[in-house]
């Protein structure tokens, strides 16, 4: 589905991380973690054609990103959805505004077909009648649940999160990610998340990759639960044990 | 140390001056009674002096929360690469790197002004991505909203206009001409350039704010993601409001200064209202109007440019949303005079 060839990614000449090399498979919630500051969010900008790498390129299916011009990279991107961190709906549109872009620019439906559409997503992540309401007049968690209807406008086949359950209390993050995950399974999408929510990676993380600032690069690849089992990787174990790498091995990994 | 009732700096730096290495560092703090930030940090510091001496320390002897405090703070270990001190620039280098961030400025905005004549382009093809309704918005809100304030302005300018020219034209009885003066100086120049710099003002600094705060939000991100340029989405509706509306702002301001111009013709200098009206359809061509509102529409692209650039621009913070909204009204008002003065000399030597 997508594939990461020795990407390189750099501020300038600043490299964050080097050599990255990992393939997402269909169907899978793909989880890259990592400390903060290890790039984590520079890789998801990469993977969605906002940055440029400095080497290597990324995949989806045959078709590259990087080495194309804008508007095949636009046409590839557009079988792609992305929920940033906060939401980042247009402040100056209703909801209803927001979802409509897409639709309204990349399809051929009618006026009230939107109308339809744009009903039926708000009701997919929980929020029927919120149509008429500006991004500033609703909390935090429902412009985060409104973005992630914008990113499913157009039904697309690869879904990005940017720290999804970030500044949401326990009960909303449980119930996004569950919401990450019945999209998954009914819309059969591809989920790429950048999290480090370990509630979240344990509970629906299919496959993961672990970047490490230090060593400017992948340190580990596989489920999270794989990692947690055979990792001996002590940068590792400790993220994914927060701080208590000796309760690692014995199977549990909740507090 | 055990017999210390208060501690202070003072204190710390006598303790300190006194070891010798060989010599061991105890405490003993069981009289303690209140301490507070400052004893944690006095007490760091002279850790940190008998570590670069080799004195070894004790700390068994200090209260359970201060040595947690102490091991706390000693978790993380100083990022030296963090710090961004660096050793002192060189006039020369700050020279250097001035002219250096000034040359890439010029390379983005020239990267953004080719970015927006495509959309244009992209725009006369009707391939251009934005919304009719933010055009419409952004018409009303640099077009109508803004009248008042070119209406003041333009009165006003008018009026010394007159009363700047009256004073020398009386010396030669001359004060019929005011009518020439006034409406050439208002239709020619004065009418595009003031209106220029109240929308690079208004619009402009508003365009910056908006879009920079767009950036902060990620929005702009959020845009490119679902396939729309900024240039298309953002710049074109405000350069288009803008080139619409600049020449009909323009053309009232030339109005409004002639009306403030014959104020003071005909009250102040007894110019009868019919030969004032007479003096100024002879003097003003149709020409001088269409430069006027060729100026107009041009400042209002200059503008537009400016604003939506230091916007784009625009760093993630509150305080870059500021800068960006100072910088574009900056921009602004240096492109539009120095796009005046060019237009201005290529008249002259046209002799139009």
């Amino acid at each position: 589905m997508i594939e990461v060839r020795d990407l390189t990614l750099a501020y300038g000449d600043f490299v964050i991380q080097k050599d990255l090399n990992f393939e997402v498979r269909r169907g899978d919630i793909f989880v890259i973690m990592g400390g903060s500051g290890c790039g984590k969010s520079t890789l998801l900008m990469h993977l969605i054609g906002l940055q440029k790498p400095l080497h290597g390129d990324i995949f989806y299916g045959n078709e590259r990103l990087w080495g194309v011009s804008s508007e095949q990279r636009e046409q590839l991107l557009r079988r792609a959805g992305v929920l940033f961190q906060s939401g980042a709906l247009l402040s100056s549109m209703t909801l209803a505004e927001n979802i409509a872009l897409p639709l309204r620019e990349f399809t051929e439906l009618s006026k009230k077909e939107i109308d339809q559409t744009v009903s039926y997503k708000l009701a997919l992540v929980g929020l029927s009648g919120f149509e008429n309401y500006y991004p500033s007049e609703i909390s935090g968690g429902m412009q985060k649940r409104a973005g992630l209807a914008r990113a499913m406008a157009l039904d697309p086949e690869i879904l990005y999160f940017d720290e999804p359950s970030a500044g949401l209390d326990p009960i909303s993050a449980q119930l996004l990610d569950e919401l990450i995950q019945s999209l998954r399974d009914s819309l059969g999408a591809t989920i790429i998340m950048v999290t480090h929510e370990l509630a979240s990676i344990f509970a629906i993380g299919t496959q993961s990759i672990f970047l490490d600032s230090e060593a400017k690069t992948a340190i580990a690849l596989g489920s999270p639960e794989e990692l947690l089992k055979t990792s001996h990787d002590p940068r590792v174990l400790k993220f994914l044990t927060r701080g208590h790498p000796e309760r690692a091995h014995r199977g549990g990994h909740h507090e | 140390m055990s017999n210390a009732s208060t501690l202070d700096a003072e204190d710390f730096n006598e303790m300190t001056a006194g070891l010798r290495s060989g010599q061991r560092l105890i405490f003993d703090m069981k009289s303690l009674g209140v301490w507070d930030s400052y004893l944690m940090i006095a007490l760091i510091d002279v850790l940190k002096r008998c570590h670069e001496r080799e004195i070894p320390i004790e700390t068994s002897g200090l209260p359970e929360g201060m040595s947690a405090l102490l091991h706390l703070s000693s978790l993380v270990p100083e990022r030296l690469d963090a710090k961004q001190t660096g050793p002192k620039k060189t006039w020369l280098e700050r020279l250097g790197e001035s002219a250096r961030s000034i040359g890439l400025d010029g390379f983005f905005l020239t990267q953004f002004i080719g970015e927006s004549a495509l959309s244009m382009v992209a725009l006369m093809a009707g391939r251009a991505r934005f919304r009719p309704i933010d055009l419409w918005l952004q018409i009303q809100a640099c077009g109508p909203s803004a009248l008042p304030i070119v209406t003041l302005i333009s009165l006003l300018v008018g009026l010394i206009l007159a009363f700047v020219g009256a004073v020398q034209l009386a010396l030669f009885g001359a004060e019929l001409y005011i009518a020439d003066l006034v409406s050439l100086g208002m239709t020619r120049e004065m009418g595009a350039l003031m209106t220029a710099i109240i929308m690079a003002g208004r619009s402009g600094a508003a365009f910056a704010a908006q879009m920079g705060t767009m950036n902060v939000n990620l929005e702009i991100s959020a845009l490119r993601v679902m396939g729309f340029t900024a240039s298309d989405f953002l710049v074109l509706p405000r350069m288009l409001a803008l080139i619409l509306v600049m020449p009909f702002l323009g053309l009232y301001s030339d109005l409004m200064g002639i009306i403030g111009g014959g104020i003071v013709a005909i009250s102040f200098f007894d110019i009868p209202v019919t030969q004032f009206i007479q003096r100024t359809s002879e003097s003003v061509h149709l020409t001088d109007f269409f430069i006027g509102l060729f100026k107009c529409s041009l400042f209002g692209v200059l503008i537009a440019l400016a604003g939506c650039f230091r916007g784009i621009q625009c760093g993630r913070s509150a305080s870059a949303v500021g800068e960006a909204a100072t910088s574009a009204v900056v921009t602004s008002i240096v492109f539009i005079v120095v796009a005046d003065s060019v237009v201005t000399l290529i008249c002259n030597r046209l002799g139009i």
